[in-house]
C-alpha cells in the first residue's frame, strides 16, 4: 500500500555531529548495535577458548591411561569448559543477536533503555574476567553444576569456586537487565501496525527467552548466595552434618538448569524460523503453531527440572510426573521440526551457506531431541545418567542446536553487520567440516556411555576397550575445529574483502533489511507501517507496483519526496543481485 | 519442471507426502531396528545387559525407544532430504506461498502425542521387572529398587551396604564382615544394596546389572540385581567426586552359595584378626607413648 511511504514533514537536521570513533567510543557507546557487536566479539573470543580446552580434553582422552594432562586440571577443565560455553557463550551469544537485530526487525530507534543495555554487557565482561582470574590461581574443578557436598569449603576450599559463584551473579544479573531490556522494547517500541501475530519468529524467540531468564535467573541467583554463605559464614543449608541437604541444591540448580536449556535455544529456533522461509522464498509453515509452540516449550521448561535426578533418591511417582512432562515438551518441540521441514515443501530453495546451517541443525537437533526422549524415560536414564550417552545428548543438542543456529545467524545477518557478504565457498566447506566433524566425535560418544563411560573422567583403563571410540571422537574434535576456524578465518577475510551486500542482499522478509547495511546509529529514516508478518515482502511489492505506474506517469514528473526515495531506492530487488 | 508442466506427482497434497514417506520408511527401518537389537550390539547402540534380570528389561525397553526412534528420525531427515532435493531453486520454478495448514498441524501434534502417550505406556508395562526385584532361593530382609518399592516376593534376598567415599566403595555383609573395591555374591541370589555416602555425591553403576543409583550423603538409596551365572562385572562411580573419581572402580565377582558362605565367614575371620593385632599393636604403641611422656617431664 503506497500510503505507508507516504511523504511525512521531516527534520533532516539541527547540527551536523561527527561519527563517534576510537576505542573510547566502543567504550561508552550505548548503541544497541555497538553493543550487539562487542556481545559477538566477547563471546566468540570465549568460545575459542572453551574450544580449546575441549580439544585439551578431547586429546587427554584419545588414548587410554593418557598422562597430558593430570586428574587435578581435567577435573579444571571440565568445570572451565562447561561454565564458559554456557554463561560466557551461548546464553550472551543471543543478548549479541538479540542486541542487534531485535530493535532493527520491530522498527525501532534502539532499546528501550540504552543505558541499561551498556550495563548488561559490561556486567556480563565483569563476569567472565572474575572467573577467568581464576586461572592464575586455582580454577574450580567441582564441575559446571558445582554439586555440594564436593564444591562446599570442605571439598573446594580454594577461592577458585567462588570466582564460579561471582561469574553466576554477575552473567546472571547481566541477563536478567537484558532480559527486561528485551521484553520492554518489544512490548512498546514495534513499528505502526506490527501487532503480536506480526511480530518475527527470532523476536518471539527472544522476547520467550527473556521471561524465562526473568523466572529462572533469581533462583539460580539464591541457589548460589547459599552456597557462598555455607562455604564462608557457616550457614548450612546443603550440608547433611548440621541438617542441610545435598538434593536442594540439585533441586534449585536444575530449576534454573532445565530452563536454562531453552534460554540457550529458544533463540536459535527463532533465527531457524527466519533462515528456512527466505532461502525457500515462500512464508513460514504454521507461523502461529511455531509462535504457539513457543511459548508452550517456556511454560513446559519449568516443570521438568528432576529429570536431571532421576538417579537420586527420589519416590518413584515423582520420577513418574517428571518423565511425563519431560516427553509433553516434545510435542511443541515436534511440532516446530515438522513445520520448519513442511517450510520446505514447494518452496525454491536457494542454497546459501545460512541455509546450510539451519539444515544441519534440523538433521542434528532431532537426533539430540530423540535421545532426550530417551533420556526422559527414567528406567532407561538409569543406564545412561551421568554417562557419555549424555554427553553426545546435550552436545546434540548445544553444539548441533543452539551452535549451528549461531552459525546460521552469523552466516545470515554478517551482511547486515557490516555491509558485506561473507565467502560462499568458505561458509559451505566450513559448514560440511563441522556437521562431519560433529557427528564423529558426538556420534561415537553414544556408544561409549552405552558401554558403559561415565562423563568426567580423566583417563580409562585399556581393557574397558574404550580406546578405539575415543580416539575416534577426538579426531572428530579436530575436525570440528577446523570447521570453526574456517568461519573465524571467513569472517576476518571479508571484514574487508568481501563482496559488498547492499541493503537486502537475501530478499529477505523483516525490516532489518529495510535499513542500509550496516544501518545509521538511528536505524532507520522512515520507519514503514507493518501489514503483515512479512513487511519487506510488502515493500517490495508496493516499489514494483511504483515503478510501473512510475513507467506509466513518466512525463507526469513524479517523484517521491527525497526522504523516502532513499529508503525506496534502497530496497530495490536490485539490491540482492550480487549474492 | 516448470510450475505449469508440472506432473500429478508435483501436486500431491503435503499430508499424502508425508504419509508415503512414512510408510515405506517405517517398514525399512523396522526390519533394521530389529536386526540392530542383535545382542551383538550391546555397549555400541543398546545399552549393556546379561548380567541381572533388570539390566536386560532396561535394555529391552531402550530397544524398543530406539527403533520407534529411529523411524522418526528417517522420516524427518527422509523428508528434508527429499524436500531439498525436489523443491531446489531452478528456473521458472515458482514457490507456492503457503502458509499452513491447521488440519495438518493439528494432526502431527495429535500424532507426535500419541507416540509419547505409548512410550509411556509401554515404560508402565515394563516397569514392575525393573524395579521389583525378582525372588530369590536366600532368606533375607525386605527390598527396595527406590525410595518407596514394594518389598520383593518371598522378602528373601541378600542384603549388602554400599558406602561411598573419595575414592573408594565399601560393602558391608550381613555378618558384619566387609570389604573394599569388590563385592562378593551368590549366584542366584537376590542381591538388595542399601547405598549411602559418607562425604560427597558418589553415584553407584555397574552397566551390566541395572541402572546408576546416587550415593548422596544424608540419603540412603536402594537398588537390586541377581546373577545366576558366576561371573565378574566391573563399573565405576558415575558421579564426578573429586580429582580421583576416575579411579573409583566397583567390581561384584558372582561365585556359587557355598563358595560365598565359606568366603564371607573367612572374610569376617579375617578382619577379627587383623583387628586383633591392630589391637595388640596400639596397644604396645599406647604404652611406649605412655612411657614416653611419663619420662619427658
Amino acid at each position: 500500500m503506497a500510503t505507508s511511504l507516504a511523504p511525512s514533514p521531516q527534520i533532516a537536521t539541527h547540527r551536523v555531529e561527527r561519527e563517534p570513533h576510537g576505542w573510547t567510543s566502543w567504550v561508552t557507546t550505548t548503541d544497541h548495535k555497538r553493543i550487539g557487536i562487542l556481545y559477538l566479539v566477547t563471546c566468540f573470543v570465549f568460545f575459542m577458548v572453551g574450544g580449546v580446552e575441549a580439544l585439551l580434553m578431547r586429546s587427554q582422552l584419545a588414548v587410554p591411561e593418557n598422562t597430558l594432562i593430570n586428574a587435578e586440571h581435567y577435573n579444571q577443565l571440565v568445570t572451565m569448559h562447561g561454565t564458559t560455553m554456557i554463561f560466557l557463550f551461548v546464553i550472551p551469544v543471543w543478548a549479541g543477536f538479540a542486541n542487534y537485530m531485535v530493535p532493527l526487525m520491530i522498527g525501532a530507534r534502539d532499546m528501550a533503555f540504552p543505558r541499561l543495555n551498556a550495563l548488561s554487557y559490561w556486567l556480563f565482561v565483569a563476569g567472565g574476567v572474575v572467573f577467568y582470574s581464576s586461572v592464575f590461581w586455582n580454577p574450580p574443578d567441582a564441575g559446571w553444576f558445582s554439586y555440594t557436598p564436593l564444591s562446599n569449603g570442605t571439598y573446594s576450599p580454594t577461592a577458585g569456586q567462588d570466582t564460579w559463584i561471582y561469574l553466576i551473579h554477575l552473567t546472571g544479573l547481566a541477563s536478567a537487565i537484558g532480559a527486561i531490556n528485551i521484553v520492554v522494547t518489544i512490548a512498546t517500541m514495534r513499528a505502526p501496525g506490527m501487532g503480536w501475530g506480526r511480530l518475527p519468529l527470532f523476536c518471539w524467540g527472544v522476547l520467550t527467552q527473556a521471561i524465562m531468564l526473568i523466572v529462572a535467573i533469581p533462583v539460580i541467583g539464591a541457589a548460589v548466595t547459599m552456597l557462598l554463605t555455607d562455604r564462608h559464614f557457616h550457614s548450612c543449608y546443603f550440608d547433611p552434618r548440621c541438617g542441610g541437604s545435598p538434593l536442594l541444591w540439585q533441586h534449585l540448580f536444575w530449576f534454573f538448569g532445565h530452563p536454562e536449556v531453552y534460554i540457550m535455544i529458544l533463540p536459535g529456533f527463532g533465527v531457524i524460523s527466519e533462515v528456512l522461509p527466505v532461502f525457500a522464498r515462500k512464508p513460514i509453515f504454521g507461523y502461529r503453531a511455531i509462535a504457539a509452540s513457543t511459548v508452550g516449550i517456556a511454560f513446559l521448561s519449568v516443570l521438568v527440572w528432576a529429570h536431571h535426578m532421576f538417579t537420586a533418591p527420589i519416590p518413584l511417582v515423582v520420577l513418574a510426573f517428571f518423565m511425563i512432562s519431560s516427553m509433553a515438551i516434545a510435542v511443541p518441540t515436534g511440532v516446530k521440526v515438522i513445520n520448519w521441514v513442511a517450510t520446505l515443501w514447494r518452496g525454491s530453495i536457494l542454497f546459501r551457506t545460512p541455509l546450510y546451517f539451519a539444515c544441519g541443525f534440523l538433521v542434528l537437533f532431532t537426533l539430540g531431541g530423540l535421545s532426550g526422549v530417551m533420556l526422559a524415560i527414567f528406567p532407561i536414564d538409569w543406564q545412561l545418567h551421568g554417562s557419555y550417552f549424555v554427553v553426545a545428548h546435550f552436545h546434540f543438542v548445544l553444539v548441533a542446536g543452539a551452535v549451528s543456529a549461531v552459525m546460521s545467524a552469523l552466516y545470515y545477518w554478517f551482511p547486515k553487520m557490516t555491509g558485506r557478504m561473507l565467502s560462499e565457498s568458505l561458509g559451505k566447506l566450513s559448514f560440511w567440516f563441522q556437521f562431519v566433524g560433529f557427528l564423529v566425535t558426538f556420534g561415537i560418544q553414544h556408544s561409549l556411555g552405552l558401554s558403559g563411560m561415565p562423563r568426567r573422567v580423566y583417563t580409562y583403563n585399556a581393557d574397558t576397550g574404550w580406546g578405539t571410540d575415543n580416539l575416534i571422537s577426538t579426531i572428530g574434535a579436530f575436525i570440528l575445529a577446523t570447521g570453526v576456524l574456517l568461519t573465524v578465518a571467513n569472517v576476518v577475510r571479508s571484514l574487508k574483502r568481501g563482496v559488498p551486500a547492499g541493503p537486502d542482499p537475501w530478499k529477505a522478509n523483516t525490516l532489518e533489511w529495510f535499513s542500509t547495511s550496516p544501518p545509521p546509529a538511528h536505524n532507520f529514516d522512515v520507519i514503514p507501517k507493518v501489514t503483515s508478518v512479512e513487511p519487506m515482502k510488502d515493500l517490495r511489492a508496493q516499489i514494483a507496483q511504483r515503478s510501473r505506474d512510475d513507467g506509466a506517469l513518466r512525463t507526469a514528473r513524479v517523484r517521491a519526496p527525497v526522504s523516502v526515495a532513499g529508503a525506496v531506492q534502497s530496497t530495490t530487488p536490485g539490491g540482492g543481485e550480487h549474492v | 519442471m516448470t510450475a505449469a508442466t508440472r506432473s500429478p506427482r508435483g501436486r500431491l497434497e503435503l499430508g499424502s507426502l508425508l504419509a508415503r514417506i512414512a510408510i515405506a520408511l517405517t517398514i525399512v527401518l523396522a526390519v533394521g531396528g530389529l536386526a540392530g537389537a542383535h545382542p551383538a550390539w550391546a555397549g555400541v547402540i543398546t545399552p549393556e545387559s546379561g548380567g541381572s534380570s533388570n539390566a536386560d528389561s532396561i535394555a529391552g525397553l531402550y530397544k524398543i525407544v530406539l527403533i520407534i526412534a529411529t523411524v522418526i528420525f528417517c522420516a524427518v531427515a527422509g523428508t528434508l532430504v527429499f524436500f531439498l532435493v525436489r523443491y531446489r531453486a531452478r528456473p521458472g520454478h515458482v514457490a507456492s506461498q503457503v502458509r499452513g495448514n491447521t488440519r495438518l498441524e493439528i494432526a502431527w501434534t495429535g500424532a507426535a502425542a500419541l507416540i509419547l502417550v505409548v512410550l509411556a505406556a509401554l515404560t508402565f508395562t515394563r516397569l514392575h521387572g525393573i524395579v521389583t526385584p525378582a525372588a530369590s532361593g536366600d532368606d533375607a530382609g525386605a527390598i527396595f529398587a527406590t525410595v518407596d518399592q514394594p518389598p520383593a516376593p518371598g522378602g528373601h534376598a541378600l542384603h549388602i551396604k554400599i558406602t561411598g567415599r573419595q575414592y573408594v566403595w565399601r560393602f558391608d555383609y550381613p555378618n558384619g564382615a566387609y570389604s573394599y573395591e569388590e563385592l562378593e555374591v551368590p549366584i542366584d541370589t537376590t542381591v538388595v544394596v542399601d547405598i549411602y555416602s559418607l562425604d560427597v555425591n558418589h553415584s553407584w553403576w555397574v552397566p551390566k546389572l541395572g541402572g546408576k543409583f546416587d550415593a548422596i550423603p544424608g540419603y540412603v538409596n536402594h537398588t537390586w540385581f541377581k546373577i545366576t551365572k558366576p561371573g565378574v562385572f566391573t563399573g565405576q562411580c558415575a558421579e564426578l567426586c573429586g580429582q580421583h573419581h576416575a579411579q573409583m572402580i566397583a567390581t561384584v565377582r558372582a561365585i556359587p552359595l557355598a563358595a560365598w558362605e565359606s568366603w564371607v565367614t573367612r572374610q569376617k575371620q579375617l578382619i577379627a584378626e587383623a583387628n586383633a593385632e591392630d589391637h595388640l599393636a596400639r596397644a604396645k604403641l599406647d604404652s611406649q607413648v605412655g612411657a614416653a611422656q611419663v619420662e619427658s617431664p
